[in-house]
């Protein structure tokens, strides 16, 4: 029997008082060996921070796994791994605490780029957006990924994080001048 | 669960998106906030791969048996109608999701938020924080104890007024499942001023009201309300979709 998919509706301005997790931000605890932080504002069409959006994050562990029963090449879990990341943006941006993830299979015999799913949710969005973040210092892979291939060469830069001290930096532009690449699932 | 193979021999589940018909749009010009915030490009088609098709399953740990009575996190108990909301969480084709993340939040009884951005003239409940989880059991049911939330003013427009709603996130099994929405109560006045509710296309908009349940009422203790909540599903069945009366 199909039945209806329930429709969104924005997480609105008080996400905080539901949504919060002390370890939201931990993917993996920071400190771990090999551990990276993700950071970057989103900012508005205007060029001004949004202080009270939510960005999570879902990506494989560094060999390209999942700790999932539907990756058909089997579940592996990863001890202190989680996979999920869930920041706010009230410091002016997003921090995301996690290990950077391997090559996974593209479905069509090769392999994608490293990559990181990303959800934002805000007031004034009334479904998440959904974009990806890729990584700087992975051109070889980058050039072969099939889904940054589908997206236009002039905007393939919004996705890719660039290489910081701690880890790597990606800013999300949900309107406007440089506009982030949103996916439709 | 239908499964895709891909060329490589992978046999993924797959989403489908639903249509247009279904889905409310990520901008919708009466909600102000829209204006700056919604993008403006046209989203890129993602066909689903492995990172879409799977997702985090968040359980064990997450919740305490007590997060899902919203009246007793406190000494005394909160201001307001007591109330049961329970339901089930199905997938598009009706299967139970079951041992999934459930969050809520929601205004206290006189529509005021526990958040240092609400300020507006209606006290707070020392009672009430208004933060609720729980996890799905083995056939997708979940169940809340919680008081009626207020409506509130927001300064949309002149004289705007929030439907009283309950604000809900789902996880599902799969990124593609991902859910944030608001679950109205039946025959809500102010809905027709609401352009977060009128910015769900016409005919899903019933999908996001809650029923009044009078079964599941408690004689001398609470009302209940009784809203399903179906995340994207497989799409077995796509063309039986404009039917909406086989969920309960
Ligand atoms: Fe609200």
């Amino acid at each position: 029997m199909s039945a209806r998919t329930t429709p969104s509706a924005t997480v609105g301005p008080y996400l905080a008082i539901g949504l919060t997790w002390d370890d939201g931000p931990s993917a993996v605890e920071p400190g771990t060996p090999g551990a990276i932080w993700l950071r970057g504002r989103v900012l508005d069409g205007a060029g001004e921070v949004v202080p009270d959006a939510m960005v999570e994050t879902w990506q494989a562990d560094p060999d390209g796994r999942f700790d999932h029963p539907d990756d058909p090449r089997g579940a592996r879990a990863r001890p202190g791994f989680r996979g999920f990341g869930r920041s706010h943006t009230d410091s002016g941006e997003y921090a995301v605490c996690t290990l950077k993830p391997g090559r996974v299979p593209d479905g069509e015999g090769g392999l994608q780029a490293p990559h990181v799913d990303v959800s934002v949710f805000a007031r004034g969005l009334l479904d998440r957006v959904v974009t990806r973040i890729y990584f700087a210092d992975e051109a070889e892979a980058n050039a072969e990924d099939p889904v940054l291939r589908s997206v236009p060469a002039d905007r393939r830069g919004t996705l890719i994080a660039q290489p910081t001290d701690d880890g790597y930096r990606l800013d999300i532009r949900l309107q406007g001048d440089g506009e982030t690449v949103f996916f439709a699932l | 669960m239908t499964g895709m193979t891909t060329p490589s021999g992978l046999v993924l589940p797959r989403y489908p998106r639903p249509g247009a018909e279904a889905l409310t749009p990520v901008g919708f010009p009466d909600y102000r906030s829209t204006a700056s915030r919604a993008p403006l490009l046209a989203p890129v088609d993602l066909p689903q791969r492995l990172t879409e098709v799977t997702g985090p399953l968040l359980g064990e740990g997450r919740v305490t048996a007590a997060d899902a009575d919203l009246t007793r996190q406190h000494e005394g108990e909160p201001q307001g109608q007591r109330i049961i909301v329970h339901g089930r969480v199905l997938d598009g084709d009706g299967r139970p999701v079951p041992d999934t993340l459930v969050e809520i939040w929601q205004a206290n009884a006189g529509g005021r938020y526990r958040h240092v951005v609400d300020n507006w003239p209606s006290p707070l409940d020392p009672n009430f924080t208004g933060l609720g989880r729980t996890i799905t059991d083995g056939q997708g049911r979940y169940r809340f104890t919680t008081i009626k939330p207020g409506a509130y003013p927001w300064g949309n427009h002149h004289n705007a007024w929030r439907p009283a709603h309950i604000h809900f996130s789902l996880f599902g099994r799969a990124f593609t499942q991902r859910l944030v929405t608001q679950m109205y109560f039946p025959d809500d006045p102010l809905f027709f001023q609401d352009p977060i509710f009128g910015a769900i296309p016409g005919s899903a908009r019933h999908l996001a009201i809650s029923r009044f349940d009078y079964e599941q009422t408690q004689d001398n203790w609470a009302l209940a309300f009784s809203w399903d909540i179906v995340l994207r599903g497989s799409g077995q069945t796509p063309f039986e979709s404009d039917d909406d009366g086989d969920v309960a």
